[in-house]
């Protein structure tokens, strides 16, 4: 019997052994000079690509904010630290993980995860334990009708993805001899919270307009063959074919479009620059319409990144294998200024204090205004829609910004 | 019946010799978030895993059906509960709008209530699924039960996450505990907890029933069993309600503890928590009450170990350390233990049986 | 619903594309099951990590394309080379000390190698989506049926492939071997073949396939870490649903489900694929399940 009494003391003092270990360094929200912000962020799982695009933002955010200078708050000069969990592109690691951040790595400051779902997830945690969050990678409304206190995001809202898309699809339409209220719409959607956002902005357009939807499908789980959706697109023919399945949709609709010959005037597809379409496609994704946050052609401009043609060139120089930014390493990395221009004004690391101070930004930075809503969404930006034309993406409206004329109809390209 | 058969059963009827797991476990499970509150949460989905596993066993180990599927009742559970919450205060559809009805919000009244009955019907809802699915399912046998109720559990999230009326991929967000953030995590520790350990007693208590023994007896030979008058499916299906009852609870909990649901990564994950729920008590060493607890609570320190430690490399830990256990440790920790020391686990080491118990664990 | 059915009778070329859609993608399908059913039926090895294969496949046609310029069909026989070493090493470290154990503990050590490869192809390539480039084009049959000379090309090869595999199983001395093997491992051995060198052979055997679909993939469809599960699941419901040791099953099935992802995606709907063809899987099995119970019936 005294084996057995040795033992099981053994085995429990060996899990809380364990327990304790999982706590990792204990960091807390201030550790000597650093700042220690927390993020829960996809580097597995189905947003992974766009989780990487992600922490590049932030990192390089980090990094540029730390050589010239830091932060300085109350006189003194502080340096900002990122401290990251995977969270396997699942909302239900999110939330865990937030906790952890939060009790057990003392983070009070908060740097979102990639995607609507996981966003979803994250809110209600940090607005429970009243630690503020800035998100650039959330963009689903309904994050935005909740009342929530603590979430602040630096990007457009879902709906206005592609709303310019289909506002010139029913400018275009007589190019073709046809009245808007004529215009057949196909739509193929991933099946998550973000695309579905979009999916419902687009249908609340194409009433507006009277336009017809003939397609409305749903992407696979795996993401990895649309094919049926597209065959249908090829019986029924319709004048614009609306597509948004973050980077692994975008890449599997750009090949399988080419490969299958389809031939809609008008395509309209999130996430082009993320997925590298035009490196990976060439010429085939000619004339696509891409909905951007951001674009390294417009005019904004502020004091650490120069011109937002500055940061694109920056940031192609810090990391291989970019031919275009995506516009996901931009918001995040303008998120993290938000952070220290927050923490400057607030002059304190009470989150309360910084919380006000998050919630009264506006600031110009070379990602455009940034200026929170009571509900917290960012309201000094408009997003702009690109076209790809000869492998360059250009921008063709809002008219205001607008740098080329549209293409206007596509033909199917090899 | 095998020796090793024999020396699990005499340990597991022995109370005075399971004492020190007793009282090692329900002092942690006390003692733990009042030690390490900042573990709580932790701590609560440590005792979720327990349940995973337990439940698992009852058909895995006990019965020898060995169901790749049993996620469906989790994310059937959580889902039941969801309707029930949202449903008793607003119309579920408006409420799942993708285009956001606006704030919606739960008195703390309703938001008790609300629970109460979602985790209530949680677990009967999925109880009752599993005579529906069992009378599909238990057609089959060994690796086709599997890869039957695997498929089962894909589609699952795809149905789920095609219909409108719970807003499809979207998800539900859940009501917002009415408390403060520690009362929250201690509010969601008790329940998982009472939930493991009510799983706990009453799985201890119905195998040491006949039924306990009939659906071991389906294990060792389903056509003698049922030869000798074992009314099978009916048993089948008792036991999978079983599980699925307390599967289905944990799901609500769990929906309830992540703030946000969606069918196909957080009720219905197949690859993750439905493969780890076969893995746990495969660890601990299945067929046993202990196993699955003991295969649980090592698979989700480890877990969370190479999650902070080695970030970047954990699937590849995660993968290394099931592989070498199931190479090294073919019979769990129980099997192990039992190994090496017999004695305590009432085996009287006779050459005949020694020799016997050896042929089986190399067959 | 009713509406994707009715265009399917509206026009009826949308049958015949959809149904070579999902024949010329079946037969990749086909390739990796019947590797499946060869591990499953010979050492009753359940390798969950079919898909990783696949994928690790698709990556090295993908990597020599992208760092050397070869073309990917070039790369198909020097990926199987890899994987079948790679097959050999995994079988001396892990898979032998799992054969012919209780099902699930194949199944959970393979599942411990999927995800050690999905992580390592991970901090290897990073997760982006990637595709090789086979440069060919698509035609058009009769102004309305469209194919892709690359789906052409890829079924003939799977076509060559299995002929290959299938010749080699009769008339060489290993494939002999094999096949006496998995009928009685034991009276294999004591006829002085050395099953444990069969065994190596069947599994290395068995990952070279499946990087030869995985080639075939990566040219046709995308690649990306974590998209082996998929693949080692429509493995599994193509070996199930045809049953053990069956290889005109394998194909048969292997179409069936090729086809059925096309069918249930247009019809259903995209969202819902693997309902159909799970499915299909259950009508199956449960077909099955009642013929033999009734062959009971007539036994008793």
């Amino acid at each position: 019997m005294r084996n057995m009494y040795t033992i099981l003391p053994t085995v429990a003092a060996g899990i809380t052994a364990l327990a304790v270990l999982t706590a990792g360094p204990a960091y807390a929200k201030v550790e000597g000079d650093s700042i220690i912000l927390g993020s829960a962020i996809s580097f597995t799982g189905k947003y992974s690509t766009n989780g990487i695009h992600a922490k590049n933002g932030y990192d390089l955010g980090v990094k540029i904010i730390n050589e010239r200078g830091g932060v300085k708050v109350d006189g003194k000069t502080y340096k900002l630290k990122v401290k990251y969990y995977d969270d396997e592109s699942t909302p239900a690691r999110t939330a865990q993980l937030l906790e952890r951040l939060i009790k057990q790595d003392g983070v009070k400051f908060f740097l979102g995860p990639y995607s609507s779902a996981t966003t979803k997830a994250a809110a209600p945690i940090v607005e429970k334990y009243k630690v503020p969050m800035v998100e650039a990678e959330g963009a689903s409304r309904s994050l935005f009708t909740k009342g929530y206190r603590y979430l602040f995001a630096v990007l457009s809202t879902s709906e206005q993805y592609l709303a310019s898309a289909i506002a010139l699809a029913a400018e275009l339409a007589p190019k073709i001899g046809k009245k808007p209220s004529d215009i057949k719409v196909a739509m193929s959607f991933e099946n998550d919270p973000f695309s579905l956002d979009v999916r419902a902005g687009v249908i609340e357009d194409t009433k507006r307009f009277g336009m017809k939807i003939v397609v409305d499908d749903k992407m696979p789980r795996d993401l990895s063959d649309i094919s049926p959706t597209l065959r249908k697109v090829q019986a029924v023919k319709p004048d614009i074919l609306v597509i948004s399945g973050h980077s692994k949709g975008a890449a599997t609709a750009a090949r399988q479009i080419k490969e299958l010959k389809i031939d809609v005037p008008m395509i309209a597809m999130t996430h082009c620059e993320a997925a590298k379409i035009v490196q990976k496609f060439g010429k085939s994704v000619d004339d696509y319409l891409c909905p951007t946050q951001w674009s390294e052609t417009l005019s904004y401009k502020d004091d650490y990144f120069g011109t937002a043609a500055d940061y694109d060139k920056l940031f192609k120089a810090t990391f291989k294998g970019y031919k275009n930014v995506p516009y996901q390493s931009a918001q995040a990395t303008a998120a993290v200024q938000v952070w220290k221009d927050a923490f400057e004004r607030a002059n304190s690391f009470d989150p309360m204090k910084v919380r006000d101070a998050l919630s009264a930004t506006d600031m110009k930075t070379f990602y455009g205004g940034i200026k929170f809503a009571k509900a917290g969404n960012n309201i000094a930006k408009p997003m702009v829609l690109r076209q790809i034309q000869g492998g360059q993406y250009v921008v063709v409206a809002p008219s205001k910004w607008a740098s080329h004329p549209v293409n206007f109809p596509r033909k199917a390209k090899d | 019946m095998s020796a090793a058969r024999q020396g699990f059963d005499s340990f597991e009827k022995n109370n005075r010799k399971q004492l020190p797991f007793y009282i090692g476990l329900l002092a942690f499970g006390i003692l733990g978030p009042l030690l390490f509150p900042n573990y709580t949460l932790q701590i609560a989905i440590l005792w979720i895993m327990v349940l995973f596993a337990q439940t698992w066993d009852t058909l895995g180990g006990q019965m020898g059906y060995n169901s790749l599927g049993n996620i469906f009742f989790f994310g059937a559970g959580m889902y039941i509960s969801a309707i029930v919450q949202v449903g008793t205060v607003y119309d579920v559809g408006l409420y799942t709008s993708a285009s956001g009805a606006g704030k919606a919000s739960f008195t703390p009244d309703q938001y008790y209530t609300g629970i109460s009955l979602g985790i209530l019907a949680a677990g009967v809802g999925s109880a009752l699924l599993a005579p529906i699915l069992g009378f599909i399912m238990f057609g089959l046998r060994a690796a086709y039960f599997a890869i039957g109720t695997l498929g089962v559990a894909l589609a699952a999230g795809e149905i789920i996450g095609a219909w409108q009326w719970v807003g499809g991929g979207s998800g539900i967000a859940m009501p917002v505990y009415p408390g403060s953030a520690d009362g929250r995590s201690e509010f969601f520790y008790w329940i998982s907890f009472a939930a493991a350990v009510a799983t706990f007693l009453v799985l201890r208590w119905l195998y040491t029933t006949r039924f306990g023994l009939a659906i071991n007896a389906i294990r060792d030979d389903e056509d003698k069993a049922e030869a000798t008058g074992i009314p099978t499916l009916r048993h089948k299906i008792v036991a999978w309600s079983v599980a699925a009852f307390f599967l289905g609870i944990s799901g609500a909990i769990f929906g309830n503890m992540t703030g946000f649901i969606e069918p196909l990564e957080v009720a219905f994950p197949t690859v993750t928590f439905g493969i780890f729920m076969v893995a746990m008590p495969l660890l601990g060493g299945k067929g046993t009450l202990w196993g699955p607890v003991l295969g649980a609570i090592v698979f989700h320190v480890v877990k969370e170990v190479t999650w902070t430690y080695l970030l970047g490399w954990q699937w590849v830990a995660l993968g290394l350390i099931i592989i070498i256990t199931v190479v090294f440790f073919q019979q769990g920790i129980m099997g192990w233990m039992k190994e090496k020391w017999p004695e305590k686990f009432g085996v009287v080491i006779d050459p005949v049986t020694a020799a016997e118990s050896r042929e089986e664990a190399t067959r | 619903m009713f509406g994707n059915i009715q265009l399917l009778i509206a026009a009826p070329a949308l049958n015949v594309q959809l149904l070579l859609d999902g024949i010329l993608i079946g037969a990749i399908f086909a390739l990796a099951a019947y590797g499946l059913a060869l591990v499953w039926g010979v050492m009753n090895v359940k390798n969950l990590a079919q898909g990783d294969y696949v994928i690790l496949g698709g990556y090295i046609a993908w990597w020599g394309q992208k760092t050397f310029g070869i073309h990917p069909i070039v790369m198909l026989p020097i990926a199987c080379v890899l994987l079948f070493i790679m097959g050999w090493l995994l079988y001396l470290l892990i898979i032998r000390w799992v054969i012919n154990r209780d099902m699930f503990t194949s199944l959970l050590a393979t599942f411990g190698i999927a995800f050690m490869l999905a992580q390592l192809l991970n901090v290897a390539f990073g997760p982006e989506i990637q595709t090789a480039q086979s440069g060919m084009t698509t035609r058009t049959l009769f102004a309305t049926v469209s194919v892709a000379e690359i789906k052409v090309v890829s079924f003939v090869l799977c076509c060559v492939l299995a002929a290959l595999i299938v010749a080699f199983m009769k008339k060489s001395r290993m494939g002999q071997a094999i096949r006496a093997t998995a009928q009685d491992a034991r009276a294999a051995r004591i006829m002085g073949i050395d099953t444990e060198r069969v065994y190596a052979f069947t599994y290395a055997l068995n990952a070279a396939i499946c990087a030869a679909a995985g080639v075939l993939i990566s040219m046709i469809w995308v690649i990306q870490p974590f998209y082996g599960i998929t693949h080692a699941i429509r493995s599994f419901v193509i070996v199930t649903a045809a049953g053990l040791g069956n290889l005109p099953g394998v194909i048969v099935a292997a179409f069936g489900l090729g086809v059925a992802e096309q069918y249930g995606g247009f019809v259903l709907g995209a969202e819902l694929q693997q309902v159909s063809v799970v499915g299909l899987l259950l009508i199956v099995l449960i077909w099955r399940q009642i013929k033999l119970a009734r062959l009971r019936q007539v036994v008793q």
